[in-house]
């Protein structure tokens, strides 16, 4: 009978625990927990019955030994040249130093203060990196060529043209549903005249430079993340610096350029696309075209429109630089690049809110 | 004197572990290699070697399975890689092991997960067991105290181990090294010929190995075959010792004299 057909096996005589067949990865999974429950109290292990032996099957067979007395592992026995041969490289696997244990984990005060000083050395980063980003812009300014132009063109093409289609399809959408949702209660109160300016004006200051800055979020910002964070990973940006080419002239200016430009278009796009699905809405709800354009030239100022475009720039110029500096502070490994693109999109996505909050409080205060 | 036949010096292996009868590997109209012949003994360490772009990589798929040749057939444990599917693929791919040119370690596991994974996979052993088992694993290559980091911490020979640790967790009997030793220090190159020499004869692990480092082939070589780009297939069989001391073909000679061609 060959090696491979033989079953693997143990049984427990007096003091010796015997083992038997072929002690291999595949075969020992249904016997160790019975071979360790057997173990306790034998005074040897008889291996002379086994037939093979891989590594699998001699980490059982030391388990065993160990099982077997509290005290130190019992005596292994009758193993054969082979046999004993695996054993010996087991043995001197298991033997090998260990890291110390890790330490345990941080209590909730000592989390929560970790947890600050984290948060606290981001945001002087940050700072740092918005400080370095405008040195670099005035710097860049009287050197214009040292920012590629080929680089701008295929930016403002990424962020900008290539995002139209999705920005027509949500701003389209969001007028529609704005109009649709807002016609029942206005009906009650016989106001359906003021859903024109209803919706007009959310989307002018609010909602038009809000949507597009998400999208340029998830599309843009998440982008510029990944391609610096690979580069990062990849040491390209190591290599941009000892060749003496600063990065944020390099890779960091004309990204935040692009952002900053195509971010008012967008939301203009954003704008009228809602302002069209808007329309429509109440051509279906029985108003005539003249009136609904009569009710937006009425309500809808130009200082609302340059408001909600001014900030839209700024929140271009968030979106890109904290996904530019997710990018270039990644980590090592496969993981970073993903974490770089999440940070990005989800730093990006508050900053636009805590940004869109103040300019709020800002409008208010200039009476805009 | 045409050297390309005289460097062949076949032999014929008793119950093969791995055999290629007339491979051959093409993208479109660009043939890679053609007629590439050959066994490997049980408890060998096969290395195949060559210059960059002949090949070597491509063959070591084709031997796993990852891609099918344009012609010939390969055998791997008696059985056919290509056509197996389902149960059958799944035990045979159990009694194989890659460790791959850049480790390719799971970035999110530690090592110790890493090795665990083909046991969770493919045995029916206890997590506790699995542990265990995993800790002798890097044991073997010397990982003990780096089991609980992750890939991104650890230097690229430490990889290398790691990989090799990961190929053998089931323990099969047949482990596929590609480049093992590239971009390592010579210490930590000959630190890894020493083990895959040491798992070869205590183990009883038959290797295939994939790499052009010369003091490699000849630390651990028992046979090898030479691919070139320009003959497009197999140009030298045999001995690596023999090979450095008596090739006649002048590519042969070339690269185990570390001359320019």
């Amino acid at each position: 009978m060959t090696a491979q057909a033989e079953q693997a096996g143990f049984d427990r005589q007096d003091e010796t625990l015997r083992l038997r067949g072929p002690l291999t990865t595949q075969r020992v999974g249904p016997l160790w927990r019975e071979v360790l429950r057997a173990a306790p109290g034998a005074r040897r292990l008889d291996l002379s019955a086994v037939t093979a032996l891989d590594t699998t099957g001699a980490t059982l067979v030391l388990a065993g030994a160990s099982a077997a007395s509290k005290a130190d592992p019992v005596p292994i026995e009758g193993a054969s040249e082979s046999v004993g041969a695996v054993l010996e490289r087991a043995r001197a696997a298991l033997a090998a130093p260990r890291p110390a244990a890790a330490p345990g984990g941080l209590s909730f005060v000592a989390a929560t203060g970790a947890w600050g000083v984290g948060l606290w050395h981001r945001f002087w980063e940050s700072t740092g990196f918005l400080g370095e980003t405008v040195v670099m812009a005035f710097a860049a300014l009287p050197h214009p060529r040292r920012m590629r132009p080929a680089d701008l063109l295929r930016h403002l093409d990424e962020a900008g043209l290539r995002a139209f289609p999705l920005t027509v399809l949500l701003g389209t959408l969001i007028g529609v549903i704005l109009a649709f949702q807002s016609s029942i209660p206005m009906r009650q109160f016989g106001a359906e005249i003021f859903i024109p300016p209803l919706v007009g004006i959310s989307l002018v200051r609010e909602l038009g430079p809000l949507i597009a800055a998400v999208i340029l979020s998830g599309r843009t910002g998440s982008a510029y993340a990944a391609e610096l964070g690979t580069m990062t990973v990849n040491e390209e940006i190591d290599a941009l610096r000892i060749m003496g080419v600063d990065p944020m002239a390099m890779l960091v200016l004309p990204r935040l350029l692009a952002a900053m430009l195509v971010m008012p278009v967008l939301t203009l796009v954003m704008n009228l696309s809602g302002l069209a699905g808007m329309t429509a809405v109440m051509i279906a709800l029985g108003f005539p075209t003249a009136l609904v354009l009569n009710q937006l030239e009425q309500w809808l100022t130009l200082g609302s429109l340059i408001g909600g475009l001014g900030k839209s720039v700024l929140f271009g110029l968030a979106i890109a630089m904290i996904g530019c500096r997710a990018g270039l502070s990644a980590g090592r490994g496969p993981r970073a690049v993903g974490d770089a693109a999440t940070a990005a999109v989800v730093g990006g996505i508050v900053a636009t809110v805590v940004l869109d909050g103040l300019c709020a409080v800002l409008f208010f205060r200039l009476g805009w | 004197m045409d050297g390309s036949a005289s460097d062949i010096h076949r032999v014929e292996v008793r119950d093969p572990v791995v055999e290629a009868r007339g491979v051959a590997m093409a993208f479109g109209s660009n043939t890679l290699f053609r007629d590439v012949t050959f066994q490997v003994g049980r408890g060998e360490v096969f290395v195949i070697l060559g210059g960059s772009g002949c090949g070597k990589s491509t063959l070591l798929k084709l031997l796993i399975g990852l891609y099918p040749p344009t012609a010939g057939e390969i055998r791997i444990l008696g059985e056919d890689l290509g056509a197996a599917d389902g149960r059958a693929r799944r035990a045979l791919l159990s009694r194989l092991g890659v460790m791959w040119q850049s480790g390719a370690l799971f970035g999110s596991m530690t090592l110790l997960e890493n090795v665990m994974l083909p046991l969770e996979e493919h045995t029916r052993l206890p997590p506790a067991a699995r542990e265990q088992v995993a800790r002798v694993k890097l044991g073997l290559v010397g990982l003990s105290d780096a089991a609980d980091r992750l890939p991104a911490e650890i230097s690229g020979g430490m990889a290398k181990r790691a990989g090799i640790a990961r190929a053998m967790a089931l323990d099969p009997p047949l482990l596929f090294l590609d480049e093992p030793s590239a971009g390592l220090d010579p210490i930590t190159s000959a630190g890894l010929d020493q083990l895959i020499r040491d798992l070869a004869r205590d183990l009883g692990t038959t290797f295939v190995v994939v790499t052009h480092e010369l003091q490699s082939i000849l630390a651990i070589g028992d046979r090898c075959i030479m691919l070139d780009k320009q003959a497009k297939g197999m140009i030298a069989e045999g001995d690596p010792r023999e090979l450095r001391d008596h090739a006649t073909h002048p590519t042969v000679r070339a690269f185990f004299r570390r001359e320019a061609a």
